[in-house]
């Protein structure tokens, strides 16, 4: 293990620790990204890491460390930062994201997006579910659409709660149902991976547990990165955890590995709550 | 230790108590200051339309005289037969009837002069409205008939107590002899003030009796129609395109958006100059035509309504945006179905307050000649007319005692239009709104 002070060990951080990169086949593949906000202000530093298939990433590191900008990166959400560059190369199954060619919004209807708020539109459940496969044509009728949506609520875990007021708006729905129902509606447009920022930092401890279960459960058929905040429910639900500080990817490890036996000090005194 | 801390917890306790005595007089304060500027408001706006609607009642009402009209062939000046052609009728002479049946009611009245003055006891117009009845009714022809025709303005006046019978005779627009006369018809029961409907039917005229505002709201609604169907999609387009798709940081950009902040403050008479200039002169389209008043308050409504669309699709929130892109949709599908659905309530007021703002305008419409006096009812964009607050403008520049109760009700009427146009941006509005 190295050890030193953070400064220090920072200082000569060379590459990410631990196993960024999977041997198998990737569903996405990050090498060598750098962002750089407006004035060039650079928010993180040659992050190479791989998103496997039918796993659950968890990304932990304190506030600021760039967690949401490698995120949002995956389906260039930041396209719509003015002034926010992206160098380096992400694939999806092979393909390069940020080449010309590539519409974000055909990569957005395969790499979905849960935020850390609940922001589902002011509309009704139903109609909230099935905006995305009206927008893609998914369903060739309204028998097809319903049964797409009543399919994403069941996934969801919310079409026992709401499968009698389909109608009422979605915005009447308490956080953690908005947020399931956020899911819902990323999982109804059935991308490949799924991006989720922080998606229970506003809920209870019950709603965060229902969520949890379906990220197990979403994780048969989806790729799921997560950002989170919480180490237990990195702990609990995560394949792989990556630990990002000032902008670098410290360390990517099998999830127990970097809890039990963390390979670089910084990881280590975030874990143990030393950090800073 | 703990002692301590209980003590200046004490201390703190007592200075904020002091302090408080202080906030809560300052925070009465300003609730006094609060409750006496919305007094103020209350009391002009009060006053203001109790004037207003106090000086209109007259023009709400209109005298009207009983006369015997004998429709005799000689009287008409036709030739006696069975039919007429409608042409035939249209240029029989009405002129003496109204008088001849006067001067069978006052038969001492012998002298030119006095007849002169009994003659005009009825309104210029009322041989029209004769002819009319007429053209409309031929077997009238030959026969005689109590018709109520329409008074003079002054009879008009002093019917309705607007002038004083007991000043001097020499101050008075109605002279003695007048008096008499319409003491007896008054006792004949002769006299009767009638609901004034033509009043909102009629265009202008000179005689204060006979004009009427429906050409000035045919006029306004036409100038309006144009102002809408240009200014709503140009501005909403244009505040879209800046807000959403215009370059951020960009000088040229800049530029626009602070000439369009500057357009809205500039005086609106400039505009009416601009106008006569670019569509009269250089265009060649007609003068006091509603399509050029239109495109002159097109003009100035565009920064308004620019300003408040921008400013609406400012509000909605950034988290509705992500959300639509996060699951695929294009710009412009985020756009029209979310940001302008949930921008709507604030882009309907902001227009609907430029479209009330232009309705209420009237000095870039002198410059391009809607003063102009026009006693027809336009019929389109291109025919001459005026516009409400021009009438009102016009009347109250005119001589005769009965404008003043015509110029308070055309400004009635624009209060009710303004009042109106307010009240459907609420029911929009509450219409609109999305409920979170
Ligand atoms: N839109 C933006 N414009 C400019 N700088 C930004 C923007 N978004 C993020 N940054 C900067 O990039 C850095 C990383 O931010 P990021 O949001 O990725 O952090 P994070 O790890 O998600 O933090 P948190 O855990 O608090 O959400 C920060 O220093 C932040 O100031
Ligand atoms: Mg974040």
């Amino acid at each position: 293990m190295r050890k030193g002070t953070d400064v220090e060990l920072l200082q000569n951080l060379g590459d990410t620790v631990g196993k960024p990169l999977i041997d198998g086949d990737s569903r996405m593949s990050c090498s060598k990204v750098d962002v750089f906000y407006n004035n060039n202000n650079q928010a993180i530093f040659d992050i190479s890491v791989d998103l496997g298939k039918n796993e659950i990433l968890a990304m932990i590191g304190p506030s600021g460390c760039g967690k949401s900008t490698l995120l949002r990166c995956l389906n260039r959400m930041n396209d719509t930062i003015e002034g926010c560059k992206v160098e380096g190369e992400i694939t999806l199954d092979g393909i390069d994201v940020y080449s010309k060619n590539i519409d974000p919004v055909l990569l957005r209807s395969n790499v979905g997006m849960v935020f850390q708020k609940p922001n589902p539109f002011p509309k009704s459940i139903y109609d909230n579910v099935a905006y995305g496969p009206r927008l893609h044509g998914l369903a060739r009728n309204g028998a097809e659409l319903d049964d797409l949506v009543e399919e994403s609520l069941i996934k969801s875990g919310l079409w026992k709660e709401t499968k009698d007021r389909l109608n009422k708006p979605g915005t009447g729905l308490s956080g953690g149902q908005q947020q399931r129902l956020c899911i819902a509606r990323t999982i109804a447009v059935k991308p490949e991976v799924i991006l989720m920022d922080e998606p229970t930092s506003a809920l209870d401890p019950i709603a965060t547990a229902t969520i949890e279960e379906l990220m197990y459960e979403l994780k048969s058929s989806y790729t799921i990165a997560v950002v989170t905040h919480s180490m237990q429910q990195a702990a609990r639900i995560s394949d792989r955890t990556a630990y990002f500080h000032l902008g670098r990817l410290v360390e990517v490890n099998e999830t127990n590995k970097v809890f039990t036996n963390p390979e670089h000090e910084l990881t280590e005194n975030y874990i143990t709550g030393r950090f800073g | 230790m703990w002692l301590e801390d209980i003590e200046s917890n004490m201390n703190n306790t007592k200075i904020v108590q002091a302090s408080l005595k202080k906030r809560y007089a300052k925070e009465r304060r300003f609730k006094a200051y609060g409750i006496f500027s919305i007094s103020l408001s209350l009391l002009f706006l009060s006053f203001l339309l109790f004037d207003i609607t106090h000086k209109a009642m007259p023009a709400f009402t209109q005298t009207y005289l009983k006369l015997d009209i004998d429709f005799s062939y000689k009287n008409l000046k036709l030739k006696e037969g069975s039919r007429y052609s409608e042409k035939e009728l249209f240029s029989a002479s009405y002129r003496q009837l109204t008088s001849k049946s006067l001067y069978e009611i006052f038969p001492e009245v012998t002298n030119r002069k006095d007849k002169k003055v009994l003659r005009n006891f009825v309104s210029s117009g009322a041989q029209y409205n004769l002819r009319d009845l007429v053209i409309e009714n031929p077997s009238l022809i030959g026969t005689k008939k109590s018709i109520w025709v329409l008074a003079d303005d002054d009879i008009d006046s002093f019917a309705k107590g607007l002038i004083d019978r007991n000043l001097p005779e020499s101050e008075r627009r109605i002279k003695d002899n007048q008096l008499v006369w319409i003491d007896t018809l008054e006792a004949d029961n002769r006299i009767e003030k009638r609901l004034n409907i033509g009043f909102l039917t009629q265009g202008d005229s000179r005689e204060p009796e006979q004009a009427g505002i429906w050409g000035a709201i045919k006029g306004s609604f036409f100038t309006m129609l144009i102002t809408l169907i240009l200014s709503f999609p140009i501005g909403v387009a244009a505040a879209v395109y800046l807000e959403e798709f215009a370059p951020k940081n960009n000088w040229f950009v800049d530029l626009i958006e602070v000439n369009i902040n500057n357009l809205a403050a500039v005086p609106s008479v400039v505009f009416g100059i601009l106008g006569l200039a670019v569509y009269i002169n250089l265009f060649g389209l007609p003068r006091s035509a509603p399509l050029v008043g239109g495109l002159v308050l097109f003009l100035m409504t565009l920064p308004t309504i620019i300003i408040a669309t921008r400013a609406a699709i400012k509000s909605v929130p950034p988290s509705i945006r992500e959300a639509a892109l996060g699951v695929g949709a294009s710009k412009m599908q985020m756009i029209s179905h979310h940001v302008l659905p949930l921008a709507m309530p604030g882009i309907l007021t902001g227009s609907i307050i430029g479209m009330a703002q232009a309705l209420g305008e009237s000095a870039p419409l002198l410059m391009i000649g809607m003063v102009a006096f026009v006693a027809d009812i336009p019929q389109g964009f291109m025919d001459p007319s005026t516009v409400l607050p021009v009438q009102i403008f016009i009347w109250s520049d005119s001589p005769e005692r009965a404008f003043i109760a015509l110029t308070s009700a055309a400004i009635v009427v624009l209060l009710i239009f303004l009042f109106l146009m307010n009240l459907l941006a609420i029911i929009l509005r509450k219409k609109f709104e999305t409920r979170w």
